[in-house]
């Protein structure tokens, strides 16, 4: 009774036991009588662990004496001793034959302690081992499923060959032993002889047999053979060992719900390494594993999880059960936060996995993975980690709360991922730049040094993300120049003053005192000083030669790294060969960093999914990195979806969706900096942006400065090139920014426009037509247009009523089309329309339903209920409503851009009886988001280049010439998806015209 | 799958080693030690990766636990096996303990047969390991006996063994709620969510199969349906939604996700039957309205009236309200109506307890602190006020509709079971900003 009180009151962690228990029910308190103390007392066992502490000399030989001993009590006592001392890692091998001497027992206890010894030494005493084979065999034929079931147990961790032969013909037995303790135990053995020796399970059938036990009408058993199977097939991965069909999948299923918590796990592991043949295949197996969701098993859940990620591949997405499965999948995950630390960690790994292939499952759950108090640091970070990835513009405020906070942490790490989260928060949303900059301000001057140090490596790339925007806080950068005593600090603060050198007065002395210890700094900031003088030398030539002369040839003569030793030469030939050239390579405009960092290679990614809750999933590593041997190194790969699965987005494009979809790189490489630039979501709005003249302005004129800079360095031992020199006497500030355009250069001289864009005015709207009659629509009238107001696009209707009778319980619904328009919201008409009334509605539209492609390409097919029927129409909008606001492509990715897309994707298409000039077009396509980039003007004709994005990211360039006097344009349409060119052209016309 | 499992105490010493796999070298078990336990640098991660072994390590008090594979082993499994391990092992010897351990080494032995075979997990509940695991041999079974046992080890229902019986049938359901909250100082609830669990006791006899039911929003509705549209929509009332629930091995989820009925053969004794999460219509046992006001540079008026929301009836437990103050405290003067209220300075916070009270009542603290002049330009952060409490009814609103008990073998009904609940909600992270 009393054992039985203390067992509640550990339920209830109530200090003062029963006394102040709070009960809800009438019923006195009686405790119950109950067996439960079963809390045994191991009184004559207390003595177990005097076992290890035997350390006295000639114990190899007292213990021979005891195990032949008569008395068994003696024997037993000496085989746990032997056993005590082999734990403890003493050599106990020479006792071999006197311990197998105790194995003819019927004590069990004994018996297995003997076994044990065996498992252990056999394989160095393989002689003396086939003693034990007679005792194995013997007891394979034992009436007690128990023992049978131990012999053959046993027998398998033996691994000596020539017992191994022995094993044959009782495993062949016990596979179909009428007990299904022995046929789990048996299906086990199979694994363990293959591990010792392959080709005699094939030789023997047993693979045969193992997969006769898929059909046992044991569910542990069941469980059993699919996990030797697996593991099996895993070392043949060519075999079609497991070779899972609709019939064995449905037998797996239904052992599923009947097996214990491990078996599930081996089942749903198998599950997954099957490729339903279609979706509906798939669905109807998604549908028998989500109640797994629900198990107090963190593993059986992950495996539920790994098992539904994948082949929620192979839904179409517009299915409704696609929807309602994410659905499923949020709370579970969010769950297995509050099981013991060790798993959390398991499960925050994972999650680190889903958040970056499915994003939208715990977009809405940021809260819980904000970093408790008291977590291990192993769970923070990760919670870190995750929070930035589900960081937006919505939870911003609250995530850098949070943020904020964990900086002034005790733990180090912890604190240093927290300030470089703030880094990345900036990146990621724009509008908390600001305030994340701010914040960082406020760290630095905490002066801590680490957090000092990591906030300077973070700002360097919110400089990198938002030129022009925070340099004043330069200065204060400069005055932690002394405590950055880390590499990556170093040689960020040092790029920071390459790159603005032109704005720190003192650029030169401070880049002169790093170079004082040059040879003791890292390659990263040896390297990152270079390029920075370099800089400072291309921006103010005139007092810089001789520091550039003099980290040129510590780089080059003086060090012994061929990267260094590359960059130095690269520099000093550009330098002196072609300083024009130098300029361009060295100061060019610098691709975008990603806003997401630390991405997963996709294809990396996919594997992992594919390896949810295991280690791979854990240390974010293919398998074949950390398993030796064959295992593992098969590459999982995430099925194909089906139908409208992955391709739905952009069902009208070719090659441009694949640019499009292909994820963010991490940090784009200039080879694939165009697919990175399609594809990233370019900095919103540019209308306020500044204008890019200065920049290209300050190019012009600096290029002269080099000159005399130059002239001296090249007159030096290098010998300059004879073209250079000539045109470069001018004093260096004389060249001003209006230093006219070469005329000659064809889209070259694109760099010279500035910012001369006119007053964007409003986006181009088509007048209200007539979509459905009355006639047709017992009395309901709809008129209406498409209209993009504030970057959304809407539909704007006039219901009128000309029926006698009033209208209510308006509803609207679009069929699938091109571009995935669907309704934002509920159709909002409020009040019922009585007859011959009208009402106007604006339906706010989103692009992401479902897509289809229509003929022609912009139809859109609309139901309208209400409280009569259901009425059709289809009407047309025009695309230009889908040209999105930050469809401004920077000049260099046009020019590429414009030359990558083959010739053959170029339409032309004349606009006539237009009668605007060049500007005023321009302007007015601006307000449609079309965005000149650049304009020129050849033999009176002028010529605008042009770009816009579609909101499925499809980006169209046009070439508009515009001739004075003559009412008739030409527009040359480029794109990727050439298809939406006729579109476009509709759109430029009723975009000039109105 | 798992290659070996070791056991060592804290100095590192190992108490238990069994090997499974023979890709496990004897040099893992002192790889562990010297990288692990030993390293100096506290290992930051429960999976660590030496020389292409990976350990994966949870450690009772000060006994450490290690599972060894050279596998891509499914992680989450492996961790969850070394907790019902030590589930286990508690349940056959007590306390997971070094001397526990060195007394029952073969014990521990044979149920590492037993519940590992060649690094699978096999059947591991205490109940039906206790059959035929009991370190006195089993020599005088009875072949019925027998396959009696490897019938429950293999079969479905691995957590009960049959031939259970009781002189009265009786079971204990204890609905344990932990409310967590954050609350802005002008009383907007920021974040609120209760995680409860369902523990149960049962000393039932034979396999009786049993039905709980609980106010789930998703039944009540599904019921009200069919039932009269009044009643539905009284009950609704009080019925709660429940963001996600996770069940024991037991309950079969099927039904569960088919039906929403939560049906299962209990094990044997103390167990744990749900976990679940709600967020929605919490009853907040207690408001903390926090008023604090800077009366120059030098000094804190601090007024904090708390609230208990809840029938008069009841009475709430150990309530105490954690009231911080700066650094830069000097002295602190504290009146309070009820309880006792004290400034601790190494804690740097005024800790207020009561030891009673009941619903709907006010209490009310004020305190003025004096403040050190200090150049500090840092402002306060002002942390929240925290509270704990203990309250005798579950703040998500769950209550238990019913546990039927059907055995349709033995003659008792569901009448003769006598059945206790009992519902304790506890403060978990509750606190108030101020």
């Amino acid at each position: 009774m009393k054992a039985d009180v203390d067992v509640f009151a550990n339920v209830t962690q109530s200090k003062d036991g029963s006394k102040n228990r709070v009960w809800e029910g009438t019923k006195a308190i009686t405790a119950p009588c109950s067996p439960v103390t079963e809390n045994r007392q191991f009184g004559s066992k207390m003595t177990d662990s005097k076992y290890f502490t035997t350390t006295k000399k000639g114990e190899i030989f007292e213990l021979k004496a005891e195990l032949n001993s008569d008395k068994k009590e003696k024997k037993k006592e000496a085989v746990k001793k032997v056993i005590a001392s082999m734990t403890v890692g003493k050599d106990v091998s020479a006792l071999f034959p006197d311990v197998v001497n105790c194995m003819q027992t019927d004590n069990l206890e004994l018996k297995k302690l003997v076994y044990l010894y065996l498992m252990n030494y056999a394989k160095s005493q393989p002689d003396m081992a086939i003693m034990a084979v007679n005792t194995f065999v013997k007891d394979c034929e034992d009436p007690n499923p128990l023992i049978r079931a131990l012999a053959v147990r046993t027998m398998g961790c033996i691994r000596v060959d020539k017992i191994t032969e022995y094993l044959c013909e009782p495993l062949r037995k016990c596979l179909k032993d009428e007990d299904p303790y022995v046929r789990k135990t048996a299906a086990v053995c199979v694994a363990k002889l293959h591990d010792i020796n392959a080709q005699l399970v094939e030789d023997q059938g047993f693979l045969d047999t193992l997969k006769d036990l898929i059909s046992d009408s044991n569910p542990m058993v069941v469980a059993n053979a699919v996990a030797a199977l697996s593991e099996i097939a895993e070392s043949h991965p060519n075999s079609n060992l497991l070779d899972l069909n609709p019939q064995t999948i449905n037998k797996l299923l239904t052992a599923l719900n009947e097996c214990t918590e491990w078996g599930q796990i081996f089942i749903l592991d198998c599950l997954a390494n099957y490729t339903p043949r279609d979706d509906r295949e798939s669905q109807s197996i998604c549908e028998r594993v989500t109640p797994r969701l629900s198990h107090a098993n963190s593993a059986v859940v992950l495996s539920a999880v790994k098992v539904l990620m994948k082949f929620m591949e192979m839904l179409p997405k517009d299915l409704d059960y696609y929807g309602t499965l994410l659905k499923k999948l949020a709370p579970p995950l969010v769950t297995l936060l509050s099981a013991e630390p060790e798993l959390q960690y398991v499960a925050l790994r994972n999650i680190n996995l889903i958040v970056q292939r499915r994003p939208e499952i715990l977009k809405h759950e940021m809260k819980v993975f904000f970093v408790k108090y008291n977590d291990p640091i192993y769970v923070k970070l990760e919670k870190l980690d995750i929070m930035i990835r589900l960081a937006s513009q919505a939870n911003i405020a609250q995530v850098l709360a949070e943020l904020k906070e964990y900086a002034t942490e005790v733990d180090v790490d912890f604190v240093r991922k927290a300030v470089r989260a703030i880094g990345r928060c900036a990146i990621k949303v724009e509008q908390s730049a600001e305030r994340c900059v701010s914040t960082l301000l406020d760290l630095i001057q905490t002066k801590v040094n680490y957090v000092v140090q990591e906030a300077i490596v973070v700002i360097k790339d919110i400089f990198r993300k938002y030129p022009n925007k925070y340099e004043s806080v330069i200065a204060t950068l400069c005055e932690n120049l002394d405590s950055l005593d880390e590499p990556e600090a170093r040689a960020a603060m040092i790029w920071i003053v390459g790159e603005y050198a032109e704005r720190i007065d003192n650029a030169d002395e401070l880049l002169e005192s790093f170079l004082e210890g040059f040879h003791d700094e890292s390659t990263q900031v040896q390297l990152q000083l270079l390029t920075a003088i370099v800089k400072l030398f291309l921006k103010k030539p005139t007092e810089t030669q001789e520091l550039v002369q003099q980290v040129l040839s510590l780089a080059t003569q003086d060090s012994d790294n061929p990267d260094l030793r590359d960059r130095g030469y690269i520099y000093w030939r550009l330098l002196s060969t072609d300083p024009v050239a130098a300029k361009e390579v060295v100061l060019a405009e610098k691709p975008l960093i990603s806003e997401e960092t630390d991405l997963i290679e996709p294809t990396l990614l996919e594997e992992l999914i594919c390896h949810i809750g295991t280690l791979a999933s854990v240390y974010h590593k293919p398998p074949s990195a950390f398993v030796e041997g064959s295992r593992g190194v098969q590459h999982k790969r995430l099925p194909g979806s089906a139908g409208s699965g992955e391709s739905a987005d952009s069902p009208d494009t070719g090659s441009a969706a694949g640019v499009s979809e292909a994820p963010p790189a991490v940090i784009p490489s200039q080879g694939d900096l165009l697919g990175d630039l399609l594809n990233l979501d370019l900095t919103p709005p540019t209308t306020s942006g500044p204008p890019p003249a200065p920049s290209s302005g300050m190019q012009m004129g600096a290029m002269d400065l080099l000159g005399g800079g130059l002239d001296s360095l090249l007159g030096g031992d290098l010998g300059g090139s004879p073209a250079m020199g000539a045109g470069f006497g001018a004093p260096p500030t004389a060249m001003p920014a209006s230093f006219p355009p070469p005329v000659s250069g064809g889209l070259d001289d694109l760099f010279d426009l500035g910012g001369s864009v006119g007053m964007p005015m409003g986006a181009y709207s088509p007048p209200k037509s007539i979509w459905l009659p009355a006639m047709k629509a017992k009395g309901l009238e709809i008129s209406g247009t498409f209209a993009r107001r504030a970057g959304v696009i809407q539909m704007e209707m006039t219901l009128t009523n000309k029926a006698m009778s009033i209208m209510t319980d308006f509803a609207i619904q679009f069929n699938r089309n091109s571009f995935g328009l669907a309704p934002a919201g509920p159709l909002q008409v409020l009040t019922p329309v009585g007859p011959n009334q009208s009402i106007e509605v604006a339906l706010p539209l989103s692009t992401v339903g479902p897509v289809m492609k229509m003929e022609p390409l912009t139809n859109l097919q609309v139901a309208v209920k209400n409280n009569i029927d259901v009425f059709y129409f289809s009407s047309q909008y025009p695309i230009s409503m889908l040209f999105v606001e930050d469809g401004k492509m920077e000049r260099q990715v046009f020019l590429a851009t414009w030359k990558d897309i083959p010739n053959d994707n170029e339409a032309q298409f004349q606009i006539k009886d237009c009668h605007l000039n060049s500007d005023a077009a321009s302007s007015k396509l601006q307000g449609s988001n079309v965005f000149t980039i650049a304009k020129r003007t050849v033999e009176g004709q002028d010529m605008l280049y042009q770009s816009m994005k579609l909101t499925n990211g499809i980006w169209v360039l046009a070439e508009l010439r515009v001739q004075a006097g003559n009412p008739n344009y030409t527009v040359s349409l480029k794109c990727r998806a050439p298809e939406v060119s006729q579109c476009v052209f509709q759109s430029y016309e009723a975009m000039l015209k109105n | 799958m798992i290659g070996g499992l070791f056991i060592y105490n804290h100095k590192g010493e190992v108490l238990i080693s069994r090997v499974y796999r023979d890709d496990i070298g004897r040099n893992a078990v002192d790889a562990f030690r010297v990288n692990v336990i030993h390293a100096r640098q506290q290992v930051r991660s429960p999976v660590t990766n030496i020389a292409r072994t990976s350990f994966f390590h949870v450690k009772r008090s000060n006994i450490w636990l290690a599972a060894v594979t050279k596998q891509n082993v499914n992680a989450a499994m492996v961790f969850e096996f070394l907790y019902k391990m030590c589930d286990v092992m508690t349940a056959y010897f007590g306390k997971i303990s070094e001397e526990n351990i060195k007394n029952n080494f073969v014990l521990i032995y044979e149920l590492l047969d037993e519940i590992l075979d060649f690094g699978y997990p096999q059947n591991s509940e205490t109940g039906a390991l206790k059959t035929f695991i009991t370190q006195q041999g089993i020599k005088g079974q009875t072949k019925e006996e027998q396959s009696q046992i490897t019938s429950q080890v293999t079969g479905q229902i691995g957590w009960r063994r049959e031939g259970i019986k009781y002189r009265r049938n009786e079971l204990f359901l204890d609905v344990l709620e932990s409310v967590n909250l954050l609350m802005s100082p002008q009383g907007q609830v920021l974040s609120a969510h209760v995680s409860g669990r369902v523990v149960m006791k049962s000393y039932l006899s034979g396999m009786p199969e049993c039905k709980f039911g609980m106010n789930d929003k998703i039944v009540i509705d599904k019921q009200g349906k069919g039932g009269a549209s009044d009643e539905a929509g009284k009950s609704g009332k009080q019925s709660i939604a429940i963001d996600d629930c996770t069940f024991h091995q037991c309950v079969r989820l099927s039904k569960f996700d088919s039906e929403r009925s939560i049906s299962f053969i209990p094990p044997d004794g103390e167990y744990e039957l749900m976990r679940y999460r709600t967020t929605k219509d919490i009853i907040l046992p207690f408001r903390v309205i926090p008023l604090v006001r800077e009366v120059g540079r030098t000094k804190l008026e601090v007024k904090v009236v708390i609230k208990s929301n809840f029938k008069p009836s009841l009475l709430a437990q150990k309530i105490e309200v954690r009231i911080p103050t700066p650094l830069n405290t000097s002295g602190v003067q504290v009146i309070c109506m009820k309880g006792k209220a004290k400034y601790k300075a190494s804690e740097n916070a005024i800790v207020w307890k009561i030891k009673r009270m009941a619903g709907m009542k006010e209490s009310q603290i004020s305190a003025e602190i004096e403040l050190l002049p200090t150049n500090d330009k840092k402002k306060w952060a002002r942390p929240p006020i925290s509270m704990n409490f203990e309250v005798p009814f579950a703040p998500s609103g769950l209550k238990v509709r019913y546990l039927k008990v059907f055995e349709s073998k033995l003659n008792y009904s569901d009448h003769d079971v006598i059945k206790w609940v009992r519902y304790i909600g506890r403060s978990g992270i509750y606190e108030t900003r101020c």
